[in-house]
């Protein structure tokens, strides 16, 4: 079996992007982008034009859905290089690779995501006391801890941009583990967090929904944030 | 000077916790994010001899469990610290906002491989992850008070040694490229070596094994490095192995093979009593009989697994298996087989987690410290958060002292350890390794694997120090002339009490040199 992969290049920010095109080909259905992306810088590699492939900047570290590192934008569609089988691109042939373009560009396909850590700084981010438990906050604690910072959710929001007021779904879910963890009466500032940076810049386009590697359930965590943070409802029956 | 942690996975961040809660300053550098860790891979649970499950348990036989699990060759002193800090570490964890699983309020416990009692607390079969996102909040609230500094794109490239002190490290900006020295005290938590077998671990491929060649390099003894652990259950996936937790077991699941067309529960025929749930290094090998004998591949059955513990214990086992087998774990087995999973060798350190180089430390899987021959299931977290509060716990006993400037500079072109090793050369000499040191070992496979050795042509300082951390595995391997824990020698399959102890490697540069010195010993870094 064999693959088209159009990759964008780009060695700095300063430099002009291209596009390089390089044949790969594989023998198990089970192929991913990850897999190409590393036997293609092992070496040894042309494009399409014959042009040697120098290696690729590219980010991976689990190579298997759990820690965010790979995600870019492939066939036009922000998700995890590890998760991306060449098989899905079997009848187009070829399939587009490129960064995620929200965020400043390394080189190729390398961005630097350290707005997104700098984000959950800046809201202060951390439970003040010992963490509030029963079985509703655990399970909202659950789902919202299993948030990957890997961006894809913020590639896809019309309403994200990094420097706005509105920090998009991947500061959203993991507030919604201390706002669901804090102590009554703990909450107020993470709750207000919530709502100015979170629940009313969100423009409600649901781009995200389906769009999470993790598979987390933003619905479910959202609406349990939403009525404890914004309706001051006592959701989990805190004491 | 100040206090410089190189790695942010459980051990590290465990550590910079442990000092910014009493007041002291450190430095938090890692190749990437925290949440690109390793231990965020961690699924099964963490022990701790908390007695939930009405067992009659006790923090005593955690220790022999831990103990007896390691073939007698882990710091008994260390491991005593280990089982009973067990308990008070997990629920620090708890109160920091690990969403563990709880009935009436109290954590569950399931059953884990090499122990008798329910013993491991779990968050469903994400429990790394789950702990991993508390300790990084936690963590951050120290960042915004100035207390943690982190530098997360940084990637360790050597100790700056004065005379057999480490005075500090070098560092290198993984965007920029550009270099910094740190001067401080030194504590290494930078996990496995699964570099050294790309593609063939259940790890993540920041673990290069390049921070412990380095320092192996530099003079620092390593121990253990024959004792790898082979996972009993995992499955091959593009690029690596993918890790079935031990709960899939600890939970109901069974091994079998087909023999005379027939399913064989070799496990359960051989082992009565804990059946699929022996330690791992006896399952992995009984696996590696079994298929050797029947000739049909070994298959996990979690048929019997009742539907409620898949949706409450482990729904992210059965996503992660439905999307890499295409199979519904519930409705029929799955094939499994050994594969590298943790390294219970690493840097020496005694139980304060001093190395054998004056003001370095280590924590983590980084080290050798709790796990004797073989790690049970379960104490790996433990390992590594209660090693990483020990270590900086010792650290602050050190007297305290202004912070370094850390200042960015244009690398020359002969900085040590700057070029990376080649992808194709990391390969050649994995091949070489696993030739020598598989499941089952011999005198000729190690000879010949140690010959290979001399075969490469390793073309930069990473390159060279690879090859030398592989040189000690496969000496230290050759030279343990018995069969303990994970190292299996199909020419010496008896455990002897002479080799009760523990490998030490070191190396000038040039030589290698094996000797075996008791793990109980004091001042055993000397």
């Amino acid at each position: 079996m064999q693959i088209r992969l159009d990759i964008k290049r780009q060695q700095s920010p300063d430099d002009k992007s291209y596009i390089q095109s390089i044949v790969y080909e594989y023998d198990d259905k089970s192929e991913v982008l990850s897999n190409a992306l590393g036997n293609i810088n092992k070496g040894g590699c042309k494009d399409t034009e014959g042009n040697d492939v120098s290696p690729l900047s590219w980010e991976c570290s689990c190579l298997q859905k759990k820690c965010g590192a790979c995600a870019m934008v492939i066939g036009g569609r922000p998700r995890l290089a590890c998760d991306a089988k060449l098989s899905e691109f079997a009848n187009e042939g070829f399939v587009t690779v490129e960064p995620l373009s929200k965020f400043p560009l390394i080189r190729d396909l390398s961005v630097d995501r350290s707005v997104m850590f700098d984000t959950l700084r800046r809201i202060r981010l951390w439970l003040e006391t010992d963490a509030y438990d029963n079985d509703k906050v655990r399970d909202i604690a659950y789902e919202s801890s299993g948030c990957l910072q890997c961006g894809c959710c913020l590639e896809v929001c019309p309403n994200f941009y990094v420097g706005g007021r509105f920090y998009g779904m991947a500061a959203g879910l993991p507030m919604s583990k201390i706002i669901a963890q804090s102590q009554k009466g703990n909450d107020k500032d993470i709750r207000q967090q919530y709502k100015k940076h979170f629940y009313s810049g969100c423009g409600k386009s649901l781009a995200c929904r389906n769009i999470c590697p993790a598979g987390l359930d933003a619905d479910r965590v959202m609406a349990s944030s939403n009525a404890a943070a914004v309706w001051k409802r006592n959701v989990y029956k805190k004491k | 000077m100040s206090i410089i942690i190189a790695g942010a996975g459980l051990a590290g961040l465990s550590a910079a916790i442990t000092l910014a809660q009493a007041g002291r300053k450190c430095i938090l550098v890692s190749a990437q994010p925290s949440e690109r860790a390793q231990s965020v891979l961690a699924e099964g649970g963490i022990n701790a001899a908390l007695d939930n499950m009405g067992e009659n348990d006790s923090v005593q036989e955690h220790y022999e469990d831990t103990v007896k699990g390691g073939v007698y060759i882990a710091n008994r002193r260390a491991v005593k610290g280990l089982t009973d800090n067990a308990p008070k570490t997990v629920m620090w964890l708890s109160s920091l906002g690990v969403p563990f699983n709880r009935e009436n309020g109290r954590l569950l416990q399931r059953p884990f491989g090499g122990q008798k009692k329910r013993r491991t607390a779990f968050a469903k079969s994400s429990t790394g992850k789950m702990i991993m996102t508390s300790l990084i909040d936690k963590a951050r609230s120290f960042e915004s008070e100035g207390l943690i500094k982190r530098y997360p794109h940084h990637e360790f490239l050597r100790l700056i040694n004065d005379n057999g002190i480490c005075k500090g490290m070098r560092i290198k900006d993984r965007i920029s490229g550009k270099c910094a020295s740190m001067y401080g005290t030194v504590l290494l938590a930078c996990g496995g070596m699964n570099g050294m077998f790309p593609g063939h671990t259940t790890g993540t491929v920041h673990n290069t094994g390049d921070a412990a060649a380095a320092v192996f390099m530099q003079g620092a003894a390593f121990s253990s490095l024959e004792m790898i652990q082979y996972h009993p259950t995992t499955i091959g996936i593009p690029g690596k192995r993918c890790l079935v937790t031990e709960a899939a077991r600890g939970e109901g699941g069974r091994l079998f093979v087909k023999r005379d067309n027939e399913p064989w529960y070799f496990m359960e025929e051989k082992y009565p009593v804990l059946k699929n749930l022996m330690p791992r290094d006896v399952v992995a090998r009984e696996m590696f009989f079994a298929r050797r004998e029947t000739g049909s591949e070994v298959m996990l059955d979690m048929t019997g697994i009742p539907h409620k513990v898949w949706c409450e214990r482990l729904p992210d086992l059965k996503k992660e298996l439905m999307s890499y087998t295409g199979l519904d774990p519930e409705k029929e087995p799955i094939n499994v087989h050994e594969g590298i999973h943790y390294f219970m060798g690493g840097i020496l350190t005694n139980e304060h987690h001093r190395t054998s180089i004056e003001n370095l430390y280590a924590a983590g899987e980084f080290t050798s410290l709790y796990h004797g021959a073989n790690r049970l299931g379960g104490n790996s977290m433990l390992g590594a958060v209660y090693g990483g509060i020990t270590a900086a716990e010792d650290i602050l006993s050190l007297p305290q002292s202004s912070e370094c400037e850390v200042v960015f500079e244009d690398a020359p072109s002969d900085e040590p350890y700057y070029e990376e090793s080649r992808a194709r050369f990391n390969d050649a000499l994995c091949e070489i390794l696993l030739d020598g040191m598989g499941i089952v070992r011999n005198e000729q496979q190690l000879d010949k694997a140690l010959s290979a050795l001399e075969e490469l042509t390793p073309e930069n300082d990473r390159e060279k120090a690879r090859v030398m951390l592989a040189r000690a595995s496969l000496m230290s391997a050759a030279e343990r002339k018995e069969s303990r824990g994970a190292h299996y020698r199909e020419d010496y399959p008896q455990t002897d009490d002479e080799y009760k102890k523990l490998s030490v490697a070191r190396t000038d540069g040039g030589r290698v040199h094996i000797s075996f010195i008791d793990a109980d010993k004091e001042d055993i870094c000397r």
